[in-house]
C-alpha cells in the first residue's frame, strides 16, 4: 500500500545519505538560530525602554525614567499580590491587608491583627458546602480531606495554595468565558483562535516561566500569571463547545420569543450551556493545582514550594506529604465543582430564609462556635493552640514511614531494579535513540510528509512540513530528535497498556465505571507527582522519565479505549451475537474497528501527556529539549530561548495531532458513527 | 380584506451562488440543474396568502421544503428572493430591531422538539417572552398562570421540563407561544415527536384552543390525516413547490396532480367530507326529511343510503334549503372508482 512505499523510500534514504557535516540531506543549516536572540531583544527592550515615563520615586526622592510597559506590569503584579495576600489573611490572619489601609505604626502600636479562621470552622464549612452540592457523602469526603490537612500540620501551606487557586480561577474564568463567547459569535475569531489555542495547550509549561520572570519578576503573581496562561485555553474551548451544543431549536425559540442579541446570549445560550461551562471551571482548577509545583519555581508560596524544597534535599517523605495534600485539595475541588456543574437548579420561591441560605447560616454559626473554642484554647494551651492552627512540627506526620518504606524497597530490590535498568537502557532505549539520531533530515521529512499526505492530502503534508522545518532550521534538531524518540516510546507503551487495561475493564458496566473513576483519580495528580517514585527506583536516567511518562500517559489511553468500546452501537453487538461470534472475534471484528477512531484520539492525548512528562523529566537531567528549556531558566538570555524551544515541543505535538485527528475524522465518517 | 400573511414568489435556495443563479434562471428553477451547480432548492416560487382567523396547514414529506417555508415567513432564515407581507408590511425589508418588535408583539411559534429552556420551570418558561418584552415580573407571572390553566397544566407550575412527559412539555411550548397573545401563530410539526394516542389528544386540545382564540395559523406537518383533521386549507408541497392549495374537501375530491392523488386515494372520505361539498342544487320534489349541510358524511350516510328519495339539504344556521342529496351520489363519492 501507500504506507509501504513511503516506508521503503524512508529506509533507502536512511541508509544512503552520508553523515557529513555540510550535507544538507543529513542536517539542515541552522539559519533560524537568530530567532531566540531577536525575541530576547524584543522582550528586554519592551521591559526597559518602551514608552518611557518619568515617575517620582519617593524613597530616593528623584525622578526616574521607567518604561510605560514596566509600570503597567508592576501594577498588574501588585494587584495580583494584594488579592492573593488578602485571601490568605482572611483565612490565616495577619496584618498586611490592614496595613494597606492604615499606616504601619498605628497597626503595630495598637497590636491590630486580623484573626485567622480556626481550622475546625473551615472543616465544618467544607462539610456543609459539600452536602449542599452533592449530598452527605460529598460533604464527608470534603470534611475528611480538610481534616487530614489540618491534623497533619499542612494547614498554612495548603491555605497558601488554596488562596492562589481562589484568585487565579475567577480570572481564568472571566477571560476564558469572554474569549469563548467571542469565538462563538464570530466565526473568523474562532478560526484565528484554533491554532493559537493548539500551540498554547501543547507548549511545555516551563517554557512560559522565563519570559514571565523577565516581564513580571518573581513572586506569587508570576505563578498566578503562568497558571492563567496555561489554564485559560481549555476554558475557552469548553465555552465554545458548550455554546455550540445548545440545540438549534432552543436558539430559535429564543429568537421567536423576541430576544435581542444580548438577551439571547445571556438568558438562553449561556444558561443552557451551563454544564460545559462549569466543566471548564473544573478544568481550570485542576490546571491550577497541576501548576502548583511549577509556579513555585517562579516564587509562588505554598505546597508547591514545600514539595520542591523537600525533593531538592532528597527528603522523599516530606515531598510525599506535600504531594498528598495537593492531591487531596485537587480531588476535593474536582468533586465539588463537578457536583456543582451537574446540579439541577432548585426552585427557591417556596423555601424560607433558613433553607435557602442553609450553607451560610450553618457556616457562620460554626465559625462563631469554633472561634469561641479557639479563644478558650488560647488560654488553656500555653505554647500551641490546637484549636486554631496546627503548625507543621506538631502535626501528625507520615513522612518518616514513607522514608522507611522507600528505603526498604530500595534495599530489597536494588539488584533487580538495577539489572532491569541496565537491560532496558542498553537493549531498548539506546538503540532507539541511535536510530532516531541516525535519521538524515530528508528521510524524516519524507516519512512525516508522506504519512501526512496519504492521510490528509497536500494540506496536512504542508502543515507538517512547515512545522518541522521551523525546528530543523534551528540549532536544536538533534535534541528535538531525542525528545521525539522518548515520546514515541512513551506513546507506544502507554497505548498498549491502555488498550489492554481498557479492554479488560470495559467488559462489564461496573468494570468500566470503576476504571474511569480510577482514571479520574489519577488525573488529579499533578504530573510532577509521578516522578517522585521513579527517581528513587531508577535514578537519574532516561528510564525513570520514560516509566513515569508511560504510567502518566496510560491514563488517557485507558480512558479513550473504554470510551471507544462503549460507543460501539448496541445494534452492532446484537448483530454479532446473532451471527454467533466468539469473544475474540467480537473484539477483533466489531469492537476494535469501530472503537479505533476514538482510541486514536486517545493516542493524541496520550502524546500530549507523555510529552509533558518527558519534558518535565528534564528536571532530573535527560538530554532533550526539556533540559535545554530548564537550563534556560538560569541564563540571562533565556527568555527567548525558552519560548522558542517551547514552540518546538508544541509543534512536534501538533504535527502528530493534526495527522491523527484527520485520520480519526475520516474513519468516523466512513464508519457512519459520530 | 387584506390577508394577514401574503407571500409572492418566495424562493429559498441554499448554496454559495444562490442569488446569482436565481437571477440568471429568471424565475424558472429546475432543481436538478441547481443541484449540479452545488445549490439545494428549499422553496421554489411559493405564492399564497392566509386570511385572518384561518388555519393553513403546509403538508409534505421530509425534504419537501415545508419547514424551510415556515422559517422564511418567520424570518428565522432569510428568503433568497420574494415578497412576504405580514399585515401589509414586507418583512424581508425589516431591520433587526423591527423584527424583534414584530416577534414580541405579533408572533408565537411552537417547535417540534419543544425547545424549552432546561434551566427554567414551567411557569418561568411560559413567562419568558413576556419578560424579554420588558413586562414586569408580577404581570408576566400573572399572565403565565392564566396560560398554564388554558393548557391544562395547573399544579405543575414549578416543575422542570425534564420532569414532564412529551405531551406536557409541548403544552408548555404552546402556552409559551401564546403568552404575548400573538395574532399569528406558527407551529412546526408540533405533535410529530409524540406517540399516536397522545397526538390525537393534543389535536383535540388544539382544535378547542383555536375555537376559543381564533388565531391566524400556519401549521406544518408531514401527516396528511392530521392536515385533513385540522386545516381550513391545505398546501401540499413537494420538492419546494406547492402542488395544490385548497380546502380539504376539494383536495380529496379533486386532487390536482398524481402526487396529491397518492395521499388522497386512501383517505376514508366519509370522515373528511361534509354534505355541502358533494350536494347537488336544490330540487322541487325533495322529500320531507332534510340533512344538515355541514354534517360529516359518515354521520348521515346511513340515513341517505337507506332511502331511494332525494333528500333536501338545509343550512343549519338559516334553516333554508341550499341543496339536495341522493343515494347514488353518496355511493359514487364514497365507493366510486376514480
Amino acid at each position: 500500500m501507500q504506507f509501504g512505499i513511503v516506508f521503503l523510500i524512508f529506509l533507502t534514504l536512511y541508509f544512503s545519505v552520508s553523515h557529513e557535516e555540510g550535507n544538507y540531506f543529513w542536517r539542515l543549516p541552522p539559519i533560524l538560530k537568530v530567532i531566540p536572540l531577536i525575541l530576547n531583544e524584543f522582550i528586554y527592550k519592551t521591559v526597559y525602554s518602551w514608552f518611557p515615563i518619568e515617575t517620582w520615586d519617593p524613597i530616593f526622592e528623584m525622578y526616574e525614567t521607567k518604561s510605560g510597559f514596566r509600570i503597567a506590569t508592576q501594577y498588574l503584579s501588585q494587584s495580583l499580590n494584594i488579592a492573593i495576600t488578602f485571601i490568605r489573611e482572611l483565612l490565616l490572619g495577619g496584618t498586611k491587608t490592614i496595613k494597606l489601609l492604615i499606616s504601619d505604626s498605628f497597626v503595630s502600636s495598637h497590636g491590630l491583627h486580623w484573626f485567622a479562621i480556626p481550622w475546625p470552622a473551615f472543616v465544618a464549612a467544607t462539610f456543609f458546602l459539600g452536602q449542599q452540592l452533592g449530598g452527605f457523602r460529598l460533604g464527608l469526603i470534603g470534611a475528611i480531606g480538610t481534616f487530614y490537612i489540618a491534623v497533619f500540620g499542612q494547614w498554612v501551606p495548603s491555605i497558601e495554595t488554596f488562596s492562589f487557586v481562589v484568585i487565579t480561577t475567577p480570572i481564568c474564568f472571566t477571560i476564558g468565558l469572554s474569549l469563548g463567547i467571542w469565538g462563538y459569535l464570530d466565526k473568523k475569531m474562532e478560526i484565528a483562535l484554533q491554532p493559537i489555542l493548539n500551540v498554547m495547550q501543547t507548549m511545555p509549561q516551563f517554557a512560559y516561566l522565563v519570559p514571565i520572570i523577565a516581564l513580571f519578576g518573581l513572586g506569587d503573581h508570576a505563578g498566578s500569571l503562568a497558571t492563567i496562561v496555561i489554564a485559560t485555553p481549555p476554558m475557552i474551548r469548553n465555552t465554545i463547545l458548550g455554546l455550540k451544543k445548545v440545540a438549534p431549536e432552543v436558539v430559535e425559540a429564543g429568537i421567536m420569543s423576541g430576544c435581542n442579541k444580548r438577551q439571547l446570549l445571556f438568558k438562553v445560550l449561556i444558561p443552557t450551556a451551563r454544564k460545559d461551562i462549569l466543566n471548564g471551571v473544573n478544568t481550570v482548577i485542576m490546571q491550577c493545582l497541576a501548576m502548583v509545583v511549577i509556579a513555585s519555581f517562579v516564587g509562588a508560596k505554598g505546597l508547591g514550594l514545600d514539595l520542591k524544597i523537600a525533593l531538592n534535599s532528597l527528603k522523599i517523605g516530606k515531598a510525599a506529604e506535600a504531594g498528598l495534600c495537593i492531591v487531596i485539595i485537587a480531588v476535593v475541588l474536582d468533586r465539588y465543582t463537578k457536583a456543582w456543574a451537574n446540579k439541577a437548579n432548585d426552585y427557591f420561591a417556596n423555601l424560607n430564609f433558613y433553607q435557602r441560605n442553609r450553607f451560610w447560616v450553618l457556616s457562620i454559626a460554626s465559625l462563631i462556635v469554633f472561634s469561641i473554642l479557639a479563644f478558650i484554647g488560647s488560654t488553656v494551651f500555653s505554647k500551641v493552640n490546637y484549636f486554631y492552627i496546627i503548625p507543621i512540627e506538631k502535626g501528625v506526620s507520615i513522612g518518616p514511614y514513607i522514608d522507611h518504606a522507600v528505603d526498604w524497597v530500595w534495599e530489597t530490590f536494588f539488584y533487580a531494579l538495577n539489572d532491569f535498568n541496565k537491560f532496558f537502557i542498553g537493549n531498548i532505549l539506546v538503540p532507539m535513540k541511535h536510530f532516531y539520531l541516525g535519521m538524515p533530515v530528508i528521510a524524516t521529512f519524507v516519512f512525516a510528509m508522506g504519512v501526512g499526505f496519504i492521510i490528509g492530502g497536500w494540506r496536512i503534508a504542508l502543515i507538517v512540513c512547515g512545522l518541522l522545518l521551523f525546528i530543523a532550521f534551528s540549532e536544536y534538531w538533534d535534541r528535538a530528535l531525542i525528545t521525539m524518540y522518548m515520546a514515541t516510546f512513551a506513546v507506544i507503551a502507554a497505548s498498549i497498556n491502555g488498550i489492554i487495561i481498557g479492554t479488560i475493564f470495559s467488559q462489564t458496566e461496573r468494570g468500566s465505571n470503576f476504571i474511569l473513576t480510577v482514571c479520574d483519580f489519577f488525573e488529579t495528580f499533578p504530573s510532577f507527582v509521578y516522578l517522585i517514585p521513579v527517581i528513587f527506583l531508577f535514578n537519574i536516567t532516561d528510564t525513570s522519565v520514560l516509566i513515569a511518562a508511560v504510567v502518566y500517559a496510560t491514563v488517557p489511553a485507558t480512558r479513550y479505549t473504554v470510551w471507544g468500546l462503549k460507543s460501539v452501537p448496541l445494534q452492532l453487538h446484537e448483530a454479532g451475537t446473532m451471527s454467533g461470534v466468539s469473544k475474540f472475534q467480537r473484539w477483533s471484528n466489531i469492537e476494535i474497528p469501530l472503537a479505533l477512531p476514538h482510541m486514536m484520539l486517545g493516542v493524541n492525548q496520550t502524546l500530549v501527556f507523555g510529552m509533558q512528562l518527558v519534558i518535565l523529566g528534564a528536571l532530573i537531567g535527560t538530554e532533550d529539549l526539556g533540559q535545554m528549556i530548564f537550563s534556560a531558566l538560569s541564563r540571562p538570555d533565556g527568555a527567548g530561548l525558552a519560548l522558542i524551544l517551547g514552540t518546538f515541543v508544541s509543534f512536534i505535538t501538533i504535527c502528530v495531532d493534526v495527522i491523527i485527528r484527520k485520520w480519526a475524522q475520516d474513519r468516523k465518517k466512513a464508519l457512519g458513527i459520530d | 380584506m387584506t390577508p394577514v400573511i401574503d407571500c409572492s414568489s418566495v424562493y429559498k435556495i441554499f448554496g454559495n451562488n444562490a442569488s446569482k443563479l436565481l437571477k440568471e434562471s429568471g424565475g424558472k428553477v429546475d432543481s436538478k440543474i441547481f443541484q449540479e451547480a452545488g445549490c439545494i432548492v428549499g422553496v421554489n416560487n411559493a405564492t399564497f396568502s392566509v386570511n385572518k382567523g384561518e388555519m393553513l396547514v403546509v403538508m409534505g414529506l421530509s425534504g419537501s421544503g415545508k419547514s424551510t417555508l415556515l422559517r422564511c415567513i418567520s424570518r428565522l432564515t432569510d428568503a433568497t428572493s420574494g415578497k412576504i407581507l405580514i399585515d401589509g408590511e414586507d418583512i424581508c425589508l425589516m431591520n433587526n430591531k423591527q423584527l424583534i418588535e414584530l416577534r414580541r408583539e405579533k408572533m408565537g411559534m411552537v417547535f417540534q422538539n419543544f425547545a424549552l429552556l432546561p434551566h427554567k420551570t414551567v411557569i418561568e418558561n411560559i413567562a419568558f417572552p413576556l419578560i424579554i418584552k420588558g413586562t414586569s415580573l408580577d404581570n408576566s407571572m400573572y399572565k403565565a398562570r392564566e396560560m398554564v390553566e388554558l393548557v391544562g397544566l395547573k399544579g405543575r407550575e414549578n416543575y422542570f421540563p425534564r420532569e414532564l412527559s412529551g405531551g406536557q412539555q409541548q403544552r408548555v411550548g404552546i402556552a409559551r407561544s401564546l403568552a404575548v397573545e400573538p395574532d399569528i401563530w406558527f407551529l412546526d410539526e408540533p405533535f410529530s415527536a409524540l406517540d399516536p394516542l397522545i397526538r390525537k389528544e393534543m389535536q383535540d386540545e388544539f382544535l378547542r384552543l383555536q375555537s376559543v382564540l381564533n388565531k391566524t395559523i400556519m401549521f406544518v406537518t408531514h401527516d396528511f390525516d392530521e392536515a385533513l383533521r385540522l386545516a381550513d386549507r391545505i398546501a401540499i408541497m413537494k420538492d419546494g413547490i406547492i402542488e395544490q392549495l385548497d380546502t380539504p374537501a376539494k383536495i380529496v375530491l379533486n386532487p390536482a396532480t398524481e402526487y396529491v392523488k397518492k395521499f388522497t386515494q386512501d383517505v376514508p372520505r366519509e370522515k373528511v367530507l361534509r354534505v355541502n361539498a358533494i350536494m347537488d342544487g336544490p330540487v322541487q320534489n325533495a322529500g320531507s326529511n332534510s340533512i344538515s349541510s355541514d354534517a360529516l358524511l359518515e354521520s348521515v350516510a346511513e340515513k341517505i343510503l337507506n332511502t331511494q328519495e332525494i333528500l333536501s339539504v338545509k343550512d343549519p344556521k338559516t334553516n333554508q334549503v341550499v341543496g339536495s342529496i341522493n343515494q347514488s351520489k353518496v355511493i359514487k363519492i364514497l365507493f366510486g372508482a376514480d
